[in-house]
């Protein structure tokens, strides 16, 4: 087990560097500059910003610069929100990402897993065909289209909900951004449990719990469920990423000062210290949360071993 | 967890699915492969038409199609006006809902209404769904052509070769990879509206051929170790004509199954990229473009997000199902 | 429940024009088409057929497993010691699964659960059952492991299935059948997935367990060689049909049925100097689409118009032995014939 960590750390450090790499590269390679707008600047004034951002040096030292705030997870100061350290606005920026994005998560996995299983177990019943016909609803049914329909029923119709703004954790502020994120989690986990559990409801394994005897709430929950489950957790790795995009339009909608909002303020200012900063959490929290998801699989599946 | 000795089977995660009687008990007879060689398609076409959902799909996604590549030109002949036509009134309030003319009496003219400008936003739904529809298309065949190539070149290969490749994909698999077309989009962003098209497509395409390539190469791995390739190889038939005759023909469906299915996610991706300015840029126009603009006005002219968002809704709603249908049509052991 | 109700001229297991149809895209699939037996307590019945023949859906019907959809018992009666099982509801079914009527599955690779200790399958079994205690159970569990031969069953009751080699997890299986003392074992196909070498110890320790426990044994599979020496009583099913019944020594001896007799030949005979092995030619048919004649009647080498026509009656031929053929008169006394003749000439 620790040596199958130890590989995928082995492989995650370079992946986690590449990406870096390559967000940098895109963001030198581009033509124009952070500070270039509409008009043109005066040469002298150029030099001058070049000059203390260091854009005159070769590539290499710049790079070099660059990695070395990576490696020690010090992202320098934003270009843009002059005198904020990169560090402090992901400090204040991730909890409110991360309050949307787990709470909408869970609520996925609540609702997808219930209505899946009940969808499997009642193969081909009326309930079976409106959740999955739902779920389809749920994947085809964009965020940002979600998101304003919800605000328009329930906060400009009803008053139930305020439309927009960060009130806090918990608050009533968080219940339209959270059912319009995990609208489509729902819909892929209730997919993936009912392939999952029908799947598992046709093995030979579940047909010996069967001819034991046991009441089919017993063979369901004690047989069926785990095995039926394991499609889920694999989804959560790419579930993780997906979260992410699903923020930064919720954050978006929403105005919520999350991170995946100031990530599309600072790639539309080129912000290139607060983008480094932003896609290097995000490439850790990612490739870590994967490293976690497989040892969750390994421990839930005795059969697999690393 | 302890490090045990015991070899353990190599990497199973799922046990196929074994229906407890009707495989076991009802298979058909084996060398069943070749004899349906021709057959196949006709059978899963068959399938696939028993499959209402799959048909409705089917039939939507031609229709709204159809609809994109004529209608604009339809309304400009029936009404005289296109989906760039800005009327040259000066009222204040220039969007309308649908079926309103501007004095507020019942009108044909514009069933899902005008947009600020006063455009018609029928006209503009339509003008979007050429792109929309051609980006998720586009994009679909470049990670189509990428992944093929990638995974039947792993696959066939095999070995050493196989396992760099494969982990390659694992890495990419794991990476935000939709941060990193938003960062290519944003600092490449082109000053025209079909330079910045064309690097949807590319950006689009170029993450979407991961799943393609797992599924060809698996495909292709089981294939050229199956017993009716081997039996062909055996009795002397021609490498060319056992990749032809055997291992393509039985990746084409899977291939087909999830291309289909990558259209919407990628027509989805396609919108999220719009929405957040970076995706189609004005004066072109897609659903997600125009949902995004209609977006802003949602409190008094909802009309202007819901048309543009419905229509969109209900093609990939369609393209998923003739997806799923598709699959279940093709992969017989995938049905339930 | 009173457990011995001795009447049914002790008739353990009564099986009466039992139909299971399965409803399927290509058609009415009937799977199992009137079938019929009797097992009397201690007895052990065998079931023979090519796959497809209906046997393993036959002992599915027996205990109500059969998926529903697309299967459905369509008619018939199966009267386990006095009870018919197809009317009792649900919940008593369940309490006769496992305790009083055990199955062992083909596929002992699949046939346990992957996620789940070994000890706590077994132990499922006397917990649901006997009302054992936690305690009570392992301990029972690990006895249970000891008597079908499993090494060091202590340590090993706490490992996975994937741990066991597949002779060790078909043990276990029948460990797990056995737990609760049935008075029915159904072993279907109980040693196909499995080495020959293995194969004859699993059949062995089946035996001896059925000895010492006095339990009915019903033994489906589709090999010949397997039930010889095992059984009493043999029924032959093809296309969902019973094809011959009768006493395992009868049917080998003089068997009244050209299919049965396709079968026998083509069980490898090791005194036999011919190296070539017979097989029956074709293939079983397509059950959705049975022709209105003999369904054997496309393979049958003595194959008469009138097989083409008429569906064949059920004759027979003796006490116990009935067949299901046109000629089966004839058949039997051909093989009676052949017998004399090989007794005379190993005499």
């Amino acid at each position: 087990m620790l040596r199958f960590i130890l590989k995928r750390l082995l492989i995650t450090i370079p992946t986690i560097l590449v990406v870096i790499t390559i967000t940098w590269g895109l963001i030198r390679l581009a033509p124009g500059n952070f500070y270039s707008g509409e008009k043109p600047i005066p040469k002298a004034i150029e030099n001058n910003i070049r000059e203390k951002y260091g854009l005159n040096k070769p590539w290499y030292v710049q790079y070099g610069k660059m990695m070395g705030h990576v490696l020690v997870l010090d992202f320098g100061t934003s270009l843009k929100y002059e005198g904020q350290s990169v560090n402090g606005i992901i400090r204040r920026s991730l909890p409110v990402s991360a309050a949307i994005g787990l709470s909408a998560y869970l609520l996925a996995l609540l609702v997808g897993i219930t209505l899946g299983s009940l969808a499997a177990l009642k193969q081909n019943s009326k309930l079976d065909y409106a959740s999955m016909a739902l779920a389809m609803v749920g994947i085809s049914v964009p965020n940002f289209v979600l998101g304003p329909i919800l605000v328009l029923i329930f906060s400009l119709t009803l008053y139930w909900f305020p439309p927009a703004r960060w009130y806090g954790f918990p608050s009533r502020g968080m219940v339209l951004p959270v059912l319009t994120l995990s609208g489509i989690y729902m819909a892929y986990i209730a997919r993936l449990t009912r392939a999952g559990m029908l799947e598992v409801l046709r093995s030979d394994y579940i047909r010996t719990a069967r001819s034991k005897g046991l009441s089919e709430r017993q063979v369901v929950m004690r047989h069926a469920l785990r095995g039926g489950l394991m499609p889920v957790v694999s989804f959560t790795g790419p579930a993780l990423a997906f979260l992410l995009t699903g923020t930064v339009v919720v954050e978006r909608l929403f105005t919520l000062p999350g991170l995946g909002n100031y990530f599309i303020q600072a790639s539309l200012n080129r912000d290139e210290p607060l983008i480094i900063g932003i896609v290097s959490f995000i490439a850790i929290t990612l490739l870590l949360m994967n490293l976690v998801v497989d040892i969750a699989y390994a421990y839930l599946d005795p059969r697999i071993r690393y | 967890m302890n490090e045990d000795e015991r070899t353990p089977e190599p990497e199973i995660i799922h046990t196929p699915p074994e229906f407890v009687v009707a495989e076991e008990e009802f298979h058909t007879p084996a060398g069943e492969e070749i004899i349906a060689g021709t057959s196949l398609w006709k059978d899963a076409w068959r399938r696939l038409l028993k499959n209402r959902l799959a048909v409705f799909g089917m039939i939507v996604v031609i229709l709204v199609a159809i609809a994109s590549l004529i209608g604009p030109e339809i309304i400009k002949r029936v009404n005289g006006f296109g989906p760039d036509y800005i009327p040259s009134d000066s009222q204040l309030i220039k969007s309308f809902a649908p079926f309103k003319a501007p004095d507020g009496s019942f009108s044909w003219k514009h069933p899902m209404g005008t947009d600020n400008q006063g455009r018609d936003i029928m006209a503009r739904v339509l003008q979007g769904g050429q792109i929309s529809l051609m980006v998720g298309i586009i994009a679909t065949i470049v990670s189509l052509l990428i992944g093929v190539a990638y995974g039947a070149v792993a696959g066939y290969l095999g070995g050493r070769i196989d396992n760099l490749m494969m982990r390659f994909v694992d890495i990419l698999y794991s990476l935000p990879y939709i941060i990193l077309v938003i960062v290519l989009l944003a600092m490449f962003r082109s000053s025209t509206a079909v330079g910045q098209l064309v690097l949807l497509f590319i950006a689009l395409g170029s993450v979407s051929w991961l799943t393609m390539a797992r599924i060809v190469r698996g495909q292709v791995l089981s294939l050229k170790n199956q017993e009716f390739v081997l039996a062909a190889r055996a009795t002397g038939v021609s490498t060319a004509r056992i990749i032809f005759r055997h291992i393509v023909p039985n990746t084409l469906g899977p291939v087909i199954v999830y291309a289909t299915l990558t259209i919407p996610t990628v027509m989805l991706s396609e919108a999220f990229l719009s929405y957040l300015g970076f995706g189609v840029q004005p004066p072109l126009a897609s659903w997600g473009s125009l949902a995004s603009d209609g977006i802003q006005n949602i409190a008094i002219f909802p009309w202007q997000l819901i048309f543009p968002g419905l229509t969109m809704a209900l093609t990939l709603f369609s393209l998923n199902f003739l997806g799923d249908g598709l699959r279940d049509a093709l992969d017989p052991q995938m049905r339930k | 429940m009173p457990l011995s109700k001795m009447n049914n001229n002790g008739n353990l297991l009564e099986v009466t024009d039992l139909r299971t149809y399965f409803d399927t895209e290509d058609g009415i699939v009937k799977a199992v088409d009137g079938i019929s037996f009797q097992l009397k307590r201690g007895e052990t019945l065998g079931i023979v057929g090519e796959s497809g023949s209906g046997k393993s859906v036959t002992n599915l019907s027996i205990i109500r497993l059969v998926p529903t959809p697309p299967g459905k018992i369509v008619s018939g009666k199966v009267i386990f010691d006095g009870q018919n099982l197809l009317t009792l509801s649900n919940e008593a079914v369940r309490h006769i699964r496992g305790r009083r009527i055990a199955m062992i599955f083909q596929d002992p690779m699949t046939s346990l659960n992957p996620f789940m200790k070994v000890s706590r399958q077994l132990m499922e079994m006397t917990r649901l059952h006997l009302g054992h205690t936690k305690q009570q159970a392992y301990e029972h569990a690990i006895k249970m492991l000891e008597t079908v031969g499993i090494p060091d069953a202590r340590a090993r009751a706490n490992n996975y299935p994937h741990e066991f080699s597949g002779g060790m997890r078909q043990r276990v299986m029948i460990a797990m059948a056995l737990s609760c003392e049935p008075e029915l074992l159904i072993a279907d196909e109980p040693t196909t997935a499995l080495d020959v070498t293995i194969q004859a110890q699993i059949l062995e320790l089946i035996k001896r367990l059925k000895q010492a426990t006095g339990t009915s044994v019903i033994l489906i599979t589709h090999d010949l060689g397997i039930v010889a020496g095992m059984t009493d009583h043999l029924l032959v099913m093809y296309a969902g049909k019973i094809f011959e019944q009768a006493p395992t020594k009868e049917l080998f001896a003089t068997p009244g049925n050209p299919y049965t007799k396709g079968l026998l030949r083509s069980v490898p005979d090791p005194t036999a100097e011919q190296g070539e092995l017979y097989q029956i030619p074709g293939l079983p048919p397509d059950v959705a689409h049975l022709p209105p004649g003999c369904p054997f009647a496309a393979r049958c080498d003595r194959v008469q118009e009138i097989c083409h026509r008429e569906f064949p009656p059920f004759v027979q031929l003796t006490a116990d032995h009935c067949s299901l053929c046109h000629f089966a008169h004839e058949v039997y006394e051909e093989s009676r014939a052949e017998g004399a003749r090989s007794s005379e000439s190993n005499l």
